[in-house]
């Protein structure tokens, strides 16, 4: 996926980005650009900020410091929020609504993207027959895998993926990297944390070094 | 929007300066205070004649009436601050708002207090429904919705932005209640018998009302920038500029 | 790829929190029976006395809703908070103060309809007189929803706090004074047989006034709250 990087269009940049709470430093300054087809892995140990940096480039937090650059221009919540998607550590699922009626829901604000349907989307993550179990009865893995359907279901062009891989099992793992794949392939974007070293994706993705 | 005013604001609102300037004033507003009020109270206990319905009673109004002036100031200050702190996010703002609330919440209590105690000898009991008493109470309710909004956060910066919002609202809310207690005080006809009403004061009596009201807000300003320093040098306890006080204190 | 339109977007998130309070029908009963209890409290604090119940009737049923109501108001965006889907409804390309309104009106739907429809047995229970009775629940239909409007937006800030349930009664009780005042000063002139309409006319426009700023306010107050 860095083949395409060279003429891809720019989509996020950020130029000495830094965040503080209470006055000491989370992050930063942090640069770093991201095109259209290209995956970037945010690595650091625990309380190195890589949540907070997700937070904040999904609009959550307020930018303290330095600039953030969408499609080249500054950053702005109404231009970007139909783009991006965040997944973060709480899965955003009602536990008493079943795994379709929580996609509906989702789609309901999002938007759907063009041929995918949620029955469809379920089966291609392994929800088949789960479809209308109540979210609060599956498993861990599985309310993952429930979670991770949006990314199949909703349009949007950057993925932004709080820890994707945890509390999967290795085909579940798999399952992430195959939809990442095909979502840089498709001209999207992804930024994914993650606390392991992951170099399961096919070819090498770009990195980017959070230090506590 | 002009860009003078974000700017002139940043440059007073710049901790360090405003950590110098609050230290040098602080004093002389406290000295002021403490000497307006002394003369206040001689004007109003000794030379001020008593009153021919009240006698001596009235002259608690030396303290209720500036106390219940600033209460109503106070939220006025703290609303505006926070009004800055939330459009420009301002820290300084952020902490004249957060430190005013509980120093208008002391003068809204001695209100309500003095109040009370001044309803004794006038309507014989010790709480009366009075519109304006009321109304008081309900913004001791205001003030201490916004301190325990702003404590019960972790982060104080969050919390002072979620009181600054709640302190807008408040003062949105003030003259509805005023409003409403007084057209609810009309329909059950309470006693409101009128303390101030329009009879006009004598000046022995007005003079000492208003040097109390300039004593009352010379506290607010000493007490004010008191709290603000020392909240500032909590704040900014990682900053170079509190460090360098920190040694220069600790150098003999 | 198909942008949701802002209707469909609206009953994706009314029919969502609909469905949601529907599982949890048990939640919906517990208002209405706290209710029942404080109103079958008052007679055996006072007496079974008929002029004395009769007389304190409109306030008591209005000040146990809002009670009542009050009790339900922190687990407005409670949940929604704990398992994420509130981020995913302020990231949504919505506009939030919308989606919002619409979360406030499922939660009015799912507290205050069903306390209105107990009322006209709470105050029989009291006593009031049946004349009386179209003004009071012409006075609950203004006033609750304008408490769940009010409600929302003090809910919204203190959603980054710990449990916050007696706080935002403290923080409520100066916003829903002038509501008490008018919607029981409207019953309490019913009764008297003097004209109730001034009240219930400050009634509908402060709603209306609510419904356009309080969402705004709740969007905005949410965005602080969660900026941590």
């Amino acid at each position: 996926m860095t083949v395409t990087t060279l003429t891809a269009p720019l989509l996020l940049e950020a130029r000495a980005l830094s965040f503080y709470r209470q006055d000491e430093p989370v992050f930063g300054p942090l640069d770093f650009r991201l095109h259209a087809g290209e995956v970037a892995l945010v690595e650091g140990d625990n309380g190195s900020g890589k949540t907070t940096l997700l937070r904040v480039l999904a609009g959550l937090l307020h930018v303290d410091e330095g600039e953030l650059r969408w499609r080249g221009a500054p950053w702005q919540r109404d231009a970007y929020s139909g783009e991006i998607l965040f997944l973060g550590h709480h899965l955003g699922l009602k536990s008493d609504l079943s795994a379709r009626e929580n996609l509906a829901a989702a789609s309901g604000l999002y938007g759907t993207r063009d041929n995918s349907h949620p029955d469809g989307v379920l089966a291609q993550i392994g929800l088949a027959g789960y479809e209308d179990e109540p979210v609060r009865r599956l498993s861990a893995g599985q309310k993952k895998r429930a979670a991770l359907a949006r990314l199949l279901l909703l349009p949007a062009t950057l993925w932004l993926l709080d820890e994707p891989y945890a509390n999967l099992d290795r085909i579940g793992i798999e399952l992430v990297n195959r939809l990442v794949e095909q979502h840089a392939a498709r001209g999207g974007a992804a930024l994914i944390t993650s606390h392991g070293a992951v170099s399961f994706l096919s070819g090498e993705p770009k990195r980017i070094r959070l230090h506590a | 929007m002009a860009n003078w005013i974000p700017l002139w604001l940043h440059k007073l609102g710049s901790p360090p300066i405003f950590y110098r300037f609050a230290g040098l004033l602080r004093p002389w507003m406290l000295a002021f205070a403490v000497l307006l009020g002394a003369v206040a109270l001689y004007g109003g206990l000794v030379l001020a004649p008593p009153d021919y319905q009240q006698s001596d009673a009235y002259r608690i109004i030396f303290i209720h009436v500036p106390s219940a002036w600033m209460s109503l100031f106070i939220y006025g200050v703290m609303a505006i601050a926070s009004f800055i702190a939330l459009v420009w996010r301002i820290k300084l703002a952020e902490v004249v708002a957060m430190e005013s609330a509980p120093i208008g919440a002391a003068f809204t209590f001695i209100t309500l207090v003095t109040g009370s105690l001044w309803g004794k000898p006038m309507w014989g009991t010790w709480w009366t429904w009075d519109a304006r008493l009321t109304s008081e109470l309900v913004l001791l309710f205001l003030y201490l919705g916004v301190i325990g909004l702003y404590h019960s956060f972790e982060d104080r910066r969050q919390g002072a932005r979620a009181a600054a919002f709640l302190a807008i609202i408040g003062i949105i809310n003030v003259p509805i209640v005023h409003f409403s207690v007084n057209w609810w005080n009309t329909l059950h006809q309470g006693s409101t018998i009128r303390i101030l009403g329009p009879s006009k004061m004598s000046g022995d009596m007005l003079w000492p009302l208003l040097t109390m009201m300039a004593a009352t807000k010379f506290y607010y300003l000493a007490s004010l920038f008191g709290r603000a320093r020392v909240d500032l040098l909590a704040m900014e306890s990682g900053k170079d500029w509190v460090r360098k006080i920190a040694e220069d204190e600790a150098a003999p | 790829m198909s942008q949701p339109s802002l209707a469909s977007a609206c009953t994706a998130v009314l029919r969502r929190d609909l469905t949601l309070a529907w599982r949890r029908r048990g939640d919906i009963a517990m208002p209405v029976l706290y209710a029942l209890i404080v109103t079958t409290l008052f007679p055996f604090a006072l007496g079974p006395e008929d002029a004395l119940l009769q007389r304190i009737a409109g306030g008591v049923v209005l000040v146990t809703v809002l009670l009542a109501m009050l009790l339900a108001l922190d687990a407005m965006f409670r949940s929604d908070i704990e398992d994420g889907s509130l981020e995913q409804l302020v990231l949504a390309p919505q506009p939030l103060a919308l989606m919002l309104g619409m979360k406030i009106l499922a939660h009015w739907l799912g507290t205050a309809l069903p306390l209105m429809v107990a009322a006209p047995l709470l105050a029989g229970m009291l006593h009031l007189p049946t004349a009386v009775m179209p003004v009071l629940l012409l006075a609950l239909l203004l006033a609750t929803p304008l408490l769940s409007l009010l409600g929302a937006v003090l809910v919204a800030l203190t959603a980054g706090t710990r449990r916050s349930g007696m706080l935002l009664a403290l923080m409520l009780l100066p916003l829903c004074v002038p509501v008490v005042i008018f919607a029981a000063g409207a019953v309490a002139a019913a009764q008297q047989g003097l004209p109730w309409l001034a009240p219930i006319a400050w009634l509908g426009a402060a709603l209306a006034l609510a419904l356009v700023l309080a969402p705004l306010a709740c969007a905005a107050a949410l965005r602080i709250a969660l900026d941590a």
